[in-house]
């Protein structure tokens, strides 16, 4: 189900953890997991599950509480924009419209190259430094002016 | 131990109390739902916050732990204002449905609004919605908009049911109940969720829209399923049950109660209920008047057996046990220990001493479906750190912590378990438990004398409401099983011996059949009516020995009568002496005797021959039998043959002998045994023992192939055969 190398480093991230604590490993294994599939489908998080001996339904609540977990396939690029309150206040829900407009599609929806998703995001902890748009769940991008957008959106055309 | 101050009361309690638990003790209500006594803390309805001195905010009681000096308002202003500003959250989101919620006039949200919410609401926008869900033939999801996110049934299946079949996915505004994507909720103790939802969320798809609370009275009864005698209240309705809930009783059930105890009571009213006398006249069974009924039954009972349901109540076994040689032992195939008992065999503890034992061995047992409130028991044990060692013939998730297990044939049992010894040495509580299937065992007293030579405390998992009450009513009598089955003439009590019996042909070679049964059938000459536990009185004997009466909730239904009544008139006709009674409290005293039920009690058995050898050659069959096909009543609930418990049987192999066979999985199959054959399915468990064959037994579709242990073969079937 999935490789050698993931699982071994889901044996790494269970080792962080009592032999009675494996289903603590829960995080960090969709992590690896998705980083290897791409997004979790019900088998991945069937497998997961079953790796650290705890019920799929658990596995489930997790993936689906988090915003960083894909629980279908997306663009190759994932941007995701937090609407949370203070960055509301501080301009992120104009900046969202810009990437819409700029990209073309609306929340959850993927442009038609297959090249971009855009996403709501919950707090990502940045208040301060509003608009925040996280790249692909890695990469964290504050103070995004509309020719931040641009930019960003050049920059990650250009990588094809 | 602190001593705290609620609502100007002081009370003194044991440190790490929560404050919820010491109002209570205080007799002080604090407004909750997502607390429940036997589930642990999540505090996440906030509906208990209190006033604490010197605390910044309110607190919630089912979280606060109790601390030495503690001041707690639980009605001042600002608790108050806190529980009602929950509520009004609280009801933001819940629909306005009570008229047609089923949990109308039961709901502690419609309660609690009443006291705590306001007469109307300042939210005027659009209410969520979450769909339904379709958790599978028991528990009604269809308006999930109800919930109010308490996390009530996702901890009863983590905590108590030991599978955790649903979860809170999503977050905020968006959360909502689900079981994993695509599947049902599958465990036996499934109904208790519904007792547990404080709202209409979760509701009882069996009694869904057919009464309200208000309008059902409850009578109080006993379960007559397995042997744990779970208490009940009975709701009835106009002369009918409409639903089953538990009685709290700490001792026996606690506050739960099984699948099975809670929706049998569909087959009270079930369409086949035999509601009038009938004789078989040229070979056709034909209505008839009691009278004639039974004439004809007592001519042909001069010299008869008695087939007497382990389900039975204790007057009617000891009426029973008048008429001739009688047994109740009915799926019990070894009874060499007759004779060589010091008594009655019994759970050899209190039920709520299962709790107590820090080392267990359990022999032959499908814990979880025979006994799924003391599976509960044993794995709240287990949760604590007792070790549970299993010795079985088959690998079944028992949703508990194991210490160790082993598998092996049925034949390999007895001389299995001597090796567990040094595992239960040294413990401070440890006993060893036999199952129905060590029971049923053609070597069930072997296992038996095996058992008590661990040389720790022994216990039987009863098998059936009155596998000790049997016993205590004076069966087997005239030599039991053996004997009963030499008679040309058998009466039957509360069994359809095709589908009770170890051996499904028991009853094939009686010339002459009095078939005294609640439902209809094909079996007899005579077929008296007699009724279900909720319409007459008895008693129940539980496996731990605890006497438990109960009265009729409901009247007879059409012609039936209580079968104490039937025998006994059957007695007075056939002029057997200690049957004549006026009343059941007559036939109970005489029964009881004033004698001490707990005093009968022992597991001792003396040493006696070598254990019959079994056959080893060839496949061996392994039987259970399935949690909703155990008795008459049970199969009669069309919700529980929904479920997957309740699935045709299969013929179980492993992978290798499949192989051997030269089969796969999912193909038809023909098995067979000396007696007779059956058309199954081949299916997968790699799990099984070698050369063994899992095929259940109490099914139609297997009652041809013959008794529950022995040799069985399996082969392809062919299109020939099949036709």
């Amino acid at each position: 189900m999935l490789s050698a190398e993931s699982l071994r480093k889901i044996d790494r991230e269970i080792a962080k953890y009592p032999a009675e604590r494996r289903q603590s490993a829960v995080m960090a294994a969709l992590v690896i997991a998705q980083d290897e599939k791409g997004w979790l489908s019900t088998e991945t998080m069937d497998f997961v599950a079953q790796y650290l001996g705890i019920a799929p339904v658990a596995v489930y609540e997790v993936a689906s509480f988090y915003t960083m977990y894909n629980r279908e396939p997306l663009g190759t690029h994932k941007l995701t924009i937090c609407t949370c309150l203070p960055c509301g206040l501080q301009g992120s829900l104009a900046a969202a419209d810009h990437l819409k407009k700029r990209l073309g599609i609306d929340f959850n929806e993927t442009t038609p190259d297959g090249w971009f998703t855009l996403r709501e995001g919950e707090c990502m902890g940045a208040c301060a430094m509003a608009p925040v748009v996280l790249v692909d769940n890695k990469r964290m991008c504050d103070y995004m002016t509309n020719d931040k957008l641009d930019a960003l959106v050049d920059e990650l055309s250009r990588k094809s | 131990m602190p001593t705290l101050e609620i609502d100007g009361k002081a009370i003194e309690v044991a440190a790490g109390t929560s404050v919820i638990e010491a109002a209570k003790r205080l007799g002080i209500f604090i407004p909750h739902f997502c607390y429940h006594p036997k589930l642990s803390v999540a505090a996440n309805c906030r509906m208990c916050l209190v006033e604490v001195e010197k605390a910044p905010k309110p607190m919630p009681a089912c979280a606060t732990p109790v601390a030495d000096g503690m001041k707690i308002w639980t009605q001042s202003p600002a608790a108050r204002k806190a529980q009602n500003g929950v509520m009004e959250f609280l009801l933001i989101n819940h629909p306005l449905d009570c008229p047609i919620c089923d949990q109308g006039g039961e709901c502690q949200l419609q309660d609690l609004s009443v006291g705590y919410g306001g007469s109307a609401s300042r939210y005027q926008e659009e209410k969520r919605v979450v769909l339904h869900k379709d958790l599978g033939p028991l528990v009604a999801a269809e308006e999930m908009s109800r919930c109010i996110q308490c996390t009530r049934c996702v901890r009863f299946g983590e905590e108590i049911g030991g599978v955790m079949e649903l979860g809170m996915i999503n977050r905020g505004e968006h959360a909502e109940i689900v079981s994993f994507i695509g599947r049902s909720v599958d465990s036996e103790l499934s109904g208790n969720m519904i007792d547990l939802c404080p709202v209409g969320a979760l509701t009882s798809k069996p009694f869904r829209y057919s009464a309200r609370t208000w309008e059902l009275s409850r009578r109080r009864s006993v379960a007559p399923h397995d042997g744990l005698g779970s208490n009940l209240v009975v709701q009835v309705k106009q002369n009918r049950v409409m639903r089953v809930l538990p009685l709290e009783n700490g001792a026996v059930n606690e506050c739960w109660l099984s699948d099975k105890d809670r929706f049998s009571y569909e087959g009270l009213n079930a369409p086949d209920r035999l509601l009038r006398p009938m004789v078989r006249r040229g070979g056709r069974l034909e209505e008839a008047e009691w009278e004639e009924a039974l004439e004809r039954a007592a001519e042909g009972l001069r010299d008869a057996g008695v087939l007497a349901s382990p389900h039975a109540t204790l007057e009617e076994l000891y009426l029973a046990g008048k008429l001739g040689p009688a047994d109740f032992r009915l799926r019990h195939s070894d009874f060499s220990a007759d004779g060589r008992r010091a008594g009655i065999p019994w759970l050899g503890m209190p039920v709520a001493e299962l709790g107590t034992l820090d080392r267990v061995l359990v022999v032959g047992s499908f814990l979880r479906k025979d006994h799924p409130l003391l599976a509960h028991r044993m794995r709240q044990a287990a949760k604590r750190g007792a070790q549970v060692h299993v010795l079985h013939s088959v690998d079944d998730d028992w949703l508990m912590p194991l210490a160790s297990k082993t598998i092996v044939a049925p034949n390999a049992l007895a001389g299995a378990i001597a090796a567990f010894k040094e595992r239960l040495a040294g413990a401070k509580n440890a006993a060893v438990l036999l199952g129905n299937f060590a029971q049923q065992h053609p070597q069930a007293a072997a296992l038996h004398a095996a058992a008590q030579a661990l040389g720790v405390q022994l216990g039987f998992l009863g098998e059936a409401a009155n596998s000790v009450g049997g016993y205590v009513a004076g069966l087997p009598a005239g030599g039991g099983m053996p004997e009963v089955l030499k008679k040309d003439a058998l009466l039957l009590l509360n069994v359809e011996p095709r589908l009770d019996c170890a051996d499904p042909r028991a009853a094939e070679r009686a010339r002459f059949i009095v078939n005294l049964s609640a439902w209809r059938s094909d079996v007899g000459d005579v077929l008296l009516p007699i009724v279900p536990f909720t319409e007459t009185a008895g008693t129940f004997v539980s496996t731990e020995g605890r006497v438990q009466t109960f009265n009729a909730c409901v009247l007879p239904a059409g012609e039936a009568r209580p079968a104490w009544k039937v025998l006994r008139v059957l007695g007075t006709m056939l002029d057997r002496p200690g049957t004549a009674f006026d009343t059941i409290e007559e036939v109970r005293s005489a029964c009881l005797a004033g004698r001490d039920v707990a005093a009968l009690l022992s597991n001792r058995i003396e040493a006696g021959a070598a254990a019959p050898v079994v056959a080893s050659a060839g496949l061996q069959r392994i039987a259970e039998v399935p949690i909703y096909a155990a008795d008459p009543l049970v199969r009669r609930s069309p919700s529980l043959q929904k479920t997957r418990d309740a699935r045709p049987p299969r013929a179980w192999m492993n992978a290798r002998l499949l192989q051997k066979l030269g089969l796969a999985e999912g193909q038809p199959v023909l098995a067979r045994m000396q007696a007779g054959q059956a058309r199954l399915t081949a299916a997968l468990d790699d799990k099984l023992p070698e050369d063994c064959v899992r095929i259940a037994a109490a099914h139609a579709a297997t009652a041809d192939l013959g008794p529950m242990f022995g040799t069985v073969s399996v082969e392809k079937a062919s299109v020939e055969k099949v036709a």
